[in-house]
């Protein structure tokens, strides 16, 4: 199908994207890459009154490392994440989570920013965020503000933004030492949405982990960074701890059903994702055996 | 509310200048304006891959990218490609080894393939695969479409030798 008809307006700033934004309130979306937000349009989900397109604001691009924070502009495209040099060495879970993200046409215009305040529980880019203790900074009217991640998702496609207010950057801390990710995801082909995923960021000394943060996505109505990690922290890891924390994982779920998986399929997939992630976090492939539930 | 719009690019190397309404995607401004019906129209959300076109040298779906947000990009369809004969051998492996049928997917398929071995000279299979993952195909099975892609790279890589 086409999109409804609408107005269109091309901003020349943040301010004046901020202005338009006040003039329309929520009869108004932002337009950057537009891979998630066409779609809805062409299906007509969506039927905005005007669109608000910022896929040219300058201001909103590029990759800096500033202190100890990688600052990702939100205009940033997914490719982008795949070739930037400071996002390898810095946040490589978010390069290894884009090649998971749809197809290089999509990737050639998918943006980070577009990907998270479109907020589908499914996607990638909102569970690394979570999962890599990041910070959104959205500007409005009243000025700045910064979000924490792990407050910024609020439900399927609902955020901490307001409608007058434009998401412009990621700020993630850079990682540190013994700093070490995994990302994986079942998805039915390469590209599509995930069935459940996994993305982890943690801290490995002397073979335990200092710190453990596991980003799950597609297992809920927003990312949930899973509360199980807790038992794997400062701790020895033995198959017998981290059968406990599988089931802690399984019990603090709680997927949806739809077409893809039933609840009990995505709680499976979730604690295998976790015993995976344990295993090679840790390099001791023997931990992603055993029975699970 | 919705007005017309005016909208500067380059097609194909050439100079358009159009008033279009902001709702008109690329693909369509491309089909219905210009009569480049070589770019195909198939799901139009973005799944199918028919309508693929290169803007500023990367591929997109131009169904998912509005006329209006060509605005100075140039755009090159399978027409472009074809006309300079950038693909000419691809277009000839893909006839070559059966890689089509009823041709729907071909113009997106070109686009997508010629992108690869713009990228990665020398792919393998698994690589062409994942490369056109996004791309459907409703009559080959896309196996010979992989033949066909994996043929040119390996003649390119013999006449560049």
């Amino acid at each position: 199908m086409k999109a409804a008809a609408f107005a269109y307006a091309r901003a020349t700033s943040v301010m004046n994207a901020l202005e338009l934004l006040a003039a329309h309130g929520d009869r108004a979306k932002v337009l950057s890459g537009g891979q998630s937000l066409m779609p809805a349009m062409n299906l007509r989900l969506l039927s905005p009154d005007i669109l608000v397109d910022v896929g040219g604001l300058a201001e909103l691009r590029g990759i800096a490392v500033r202190g100890n924070l990688l600052v990702v502009g939100a205009l940033t495209r997914h490719v982008d994440l795949l070739r930037s040099p400071e996002v390898a060495l810095h946040a490589s879970l978010l390069r290894d989570a884009v090649a998971h993200v749809a197809h290089p046409a999509i990737r050639n215009r998918g943006t980070i920013g577009g990907s998270l305040a479109h907020a589908d529980p499914a996607s990638e880019l909102p569970a690394c965020v979570v999962a890599l203790g990041a910070t959104i900074v959205v500007r409005g009217p009243a000025g700045e503000r910064r979000i924490a991640a792990t407050e910024f998702f609020k439900g399927i496609y609902e955020t901490a933004l307001s409608p007058d207010e434009l998401l412009v950057a990621v700020e993630v801390p850079v990682a540190g030492r013994g700093a070490t990710f995994f990302f994986q995801e079942y998805a039915r082909r390469h590209g599509d949405y995930a069935v459940v995923g996994l993305a982890a960021s943690a801290v490995v000394a002397a073979g335990r982990f200092s710190d453990l943060r596991l980003g799950f996505f597609a297992v809920g109505d927003r990312p949930l960074l899973a509360a199980a990690a807790g038992k794997l922290i400062n701790a020895s890891v033995t198959s017998a701890l981290l059968a406990e924390a599988a089931t802690a994982l399984a019990d603090e779920l709680d997927p949806q059903e739809d077409q893809q998986a039933s609840p009990a399929m995505r709680r499976h997939l979730a604690t295998v994702l976790l015993r995976r992630c344990v295993a090679a976090l840790l390099a001791r492939s023997e931990l992603e055996a055993g029975v699970t539930r | 509310m919705s007005v017309p719009v005016p909208v500067s690019l380059l097609v194909n190397g050439e100079r358009i200048d159009a008033f279009v309404l902001p709702r008109l995607n690329l693909a369509d401004f491309l089909r219905e304006n210009l009569k480049l019906t070589g770019t195909h129209v198939g799901c139009e959300h973005g799944v199918c891959g028919a309508c693929t076109v290169r803007v500023d040298g990367e591929i997109v779906r131009s169904c998912l990218m509005l006329a209006v947000q060509a605005e100075g990009a140039s755009v090159e369809t399978v027409e472009g490609l074809s006309d300079s004969g950038e693909i000419a051998d691809l277009q000839a492996a893909f006839r070559e080894r059966n890689a089509l049928q009823c041709g729907y997917c071909t113009p997106g398929m070109l686009m997508t393939a010629q992108d690869l071995l713009k990228h990665l000279p020398a792919p393998d299979r698994q690589a062409i695969r994942e490369h056109l993952s996004g791309n459907y195909c409703r009559c080959t099975g896309y196996q010979a479409i992989v033949d066909a892609v994996e043929a040119t790279a390996r003649m390119r890589a013999e006449r560049r030798a």
